[in-house]
């Protein structure tokens, strides 16, 4: 039984913590554990794709900012109310990420992970020109929205409750897919793709879902993250430094693990409230990401939970 | 009918230069498995090389290359040293990261000291005109360029020691370690090699347009799209690629946006991937060169 598996609780204690932690009334804490659960959301669902299948998904960014353009759209357009739109972005996204993903996951490593940069560049390419989302200027949403949700500051609470649910399905999510079948199909692509293949995992077809399944999610929080601003253009939207961040967080919470990134996420947030307060540093945050990055690949590939496993062997039966 | 002439003459002028820095790529995936993705940061590391000099010295614009082409020599040596040396034969999952980390340094440092507004190169080259249509002589001057470094690349890579031993590594490692050559240092070597194609011909692209700091994002993808459709490792088949992508530009810019071209390029990545995994020209290359 999964409800016996302590592992279960502590992903419920997280998220009970997030959900407490502001009831003060703390703005700034509360905007600051918003942007950790868009990391953590991000991160976690970045994992499944690049822990779990050992591919890297440069372009993970697209879904955020696709589901963010989705969502917008349906609101002003259509007239949807938040969490229809919502969900119907990460409906959209995600069937968008299926089917791309059954071309470019035929592709293998490398070329795999060219492509996803070329995704971003494409989408971006495409989303500029694209008249209806408003072009290279993007769309404006009308505050009055807001009212629907109780006012702005009520509207602000509700974002960052959904926002937090978004983050617990992300860690079940990441849970669940690595107990299954399908998690271990995953895992055996990520070692050995032609010997996987062999013992008969169908891996473009669980690579295709891998991906579209990682796509939700982050649409959802792009949707929810992009309502809060009422404002979304393609600069935001397909932000570069967002998408390294994931990465970056992903190895250094530990890749293939569920609690690495969350912690991760914890760690870089932190990191980077202290980098943009002091002056120098605000302006090489893309810097600190890079170094940072770069002394994980060479000197602790496997993370935080790699060097914490080695210290403490006994904590890999309670975590993740 | 002359006009759509002109814009594809053009564009394969354009498209020699994509094949130089997709050349750059080739060699460093070619030799060491490794797929270098500073290539757009040390193509804009070569554009801004290029600007600084001229701005500073006032020299014209073409005497900027040597010393680009040899300071881009110098960072893919290091490069190597501080990114590549430890990743070398691992999964790619971690050349990928590491060079992408760097990529992530030089861009962050760029946006710092530059932020994102266009730069140009001041370049006065008489074009020359076929009927109504003028080309811009710097067109010219690129593709000229280009071909002379292409050839000295071949001369090098075929006709010198260091060449062969460059040659050898690239096919099979651990037998050129076996008959005495210093692999490590070969690789280096290769990878200042790469990154000097990559900053020179950034240095090219920068007489032709304006560019900005992100700019390289654009250069690397078209890079990849022409590695792939000339298949992988081999520096003939890029140049050749180039020119036919510059083709393909040529032909599309009449008919839609610019921004457009980029989606095009890289539907035909994937395609070509899938289609075509040894690459477009590779097949018919290796078979006259045994």
């Amino acid at each position: 039984m999964i409800l016996r598996r302590p592992f279960f609780w502590i992903i419920a204690a997280a998220i009970a913590a997030f959900a407490a932690a502001p009831l003060g009334g703390d703005v700034e804490l509360r905007e600051s554990l918003l942007l950790a659960a868009v990391y953590i959301t991000l991160a976690s669902n970045l994992n499944i794709m690049l822990g779990y299948a050992g591919y890297v998904n440069f372009g993970s960014i697209v879904f955020f900012g696709l589901g963010g353009y989705f969502c917008i759209w349906f609101m002003n357009s259509l007239h949807w109310g938040l969490v229809g739109a919502v969900l119907a972005a990460g409906a959209a996204v995600s069937a968008m990420a299926f089917l791309f993903g059954l071309g470019i996951l035929r592709l293998r490593g490398i070329h795999f992970a060219l492509a996803t940069i070329g995704v971003v560049e494409a989408v971006m390419a495409f989303v500029t020109t694209f008249e209806p989302w408003g072009g290279s200027t993007g769309i404006y949403l009308s505050t009055e929205l807001f009212q629907a949700l109780g006012g702005p500051a009520a509207a602000l609470w509700t974002i960052y409750y959904l926002l937090v649910g978004v983050m617990g399905l992300s860690l079940y999510l990441s849970y669940f897919v690595k107990r299954s079948k399908f998690g271990v199909g995953l895992r055996a692509i990520g070692q050995n793709e032609d010997a996987a293949v062999t013992l008969g995992v169908p891996a473009p077809r669980y690579k295709a879902a891998a991906y579209s399944l990682s796509a939700f999610l982050p649409a959802v929080a792009g949707g929810l993250y992009f309502f809060k601003g009422a404002f979304i253009q393609p600069a935001d939207a397909f932000d570069l430094t967002l998408s390294t961040e994931a990465i970056v967080i992903t190895m250094l919470g530990g890749q293939g693990t569920i609690f690495g990134p969350a912690l991760g996420a914890y760690l870089y947030e932190e990191l980077r409230g202290w980098l943009l307060t002091s002056a120098t540093f605000a302006n090489f945050q893309l810097v600190v990401a890079g170094v940072l990055l770069l002394a994980i690949v060479l000197f602790a590939p496997g993370g935080l939970m790699g060097l914490i496993y080695r210290r403490f062997p006994r904590l890999k039966r309670v975590l993740e | 009918m002359i006009g759509l002439l002109a814009s594809i003459l053009d564009g394969v002028l354009v498209g020699a230069v994509y094949g130089l820095a997709a050349m750059g790529i080739t060699l460093i995936w070619g030799v060491m498995d490794v797929v270098n993705l500073t290539h757009g940061a040390m193509i804009v590391a070569g554009m801004f090389g290029v600007y600084l000099l001229v701005d500073a010295t006032g020299v014209p614009a073409y005497a900027a290359l040597a010393p680009v082409l040899l300071a881009g020599f110098a960072a893919g040596v290091a490069l190597y040293w501080v990114a590549i040396h430890r990743v070398v034969g691992q999964p790619p999952l971690m050349s990928l990261l590491a060079t992408f980390s760097v990529n992530l340094v030089l861009i962050g440092l760029g946006t710092a000291l530059w932020g994102t507004v266009l730069f140009n190169v001041q370049v006065s080259l008489p074009g020359f005109s076929i009927g109504r249509y003028t080309f811009p002589g710097t067109h010219l001057m690129a593709a000229v360029l280009t071909a002379v470094i292409a050839g000295a690349l071949y001369l090098f890579l075929y006709r010198t020691r260091l060449g062969k031993a460059v040659r050898a590594v690239a096919g099979n490692r651990e037998a050129a370690e076996l008959v005495g050559i210093p692999t490590t240092r070969i690789l280096a070597l290769s990878c200042g090699l790469g990154v000097a194609l990559a900053c020179v011909s950034g240095a090219l692209i920068a007489t032709l347009f304006p560019f900005t700091v992100l700019s390289g994002d654009a250069y690397q993808l078209k890079s990849f799209v022409v590695t792939v459709l000339g298949g992988m490792g081999n520096p003939t088949g890029a140049l050749l690629a180039g020119l036919a992508l510059g083709l393909l530009e040529g032909v599309a810019t009449p008919f839609m946006p610019v921004s457009w071209t980029l989606v095009l390029e890289f539907v035909l990545f994937v395609v070509v991937l899938i289609a075509f995994p040894g690459g477009l020209l590779s097949v018919r290359l290796r078979r006259r060169r045994p």
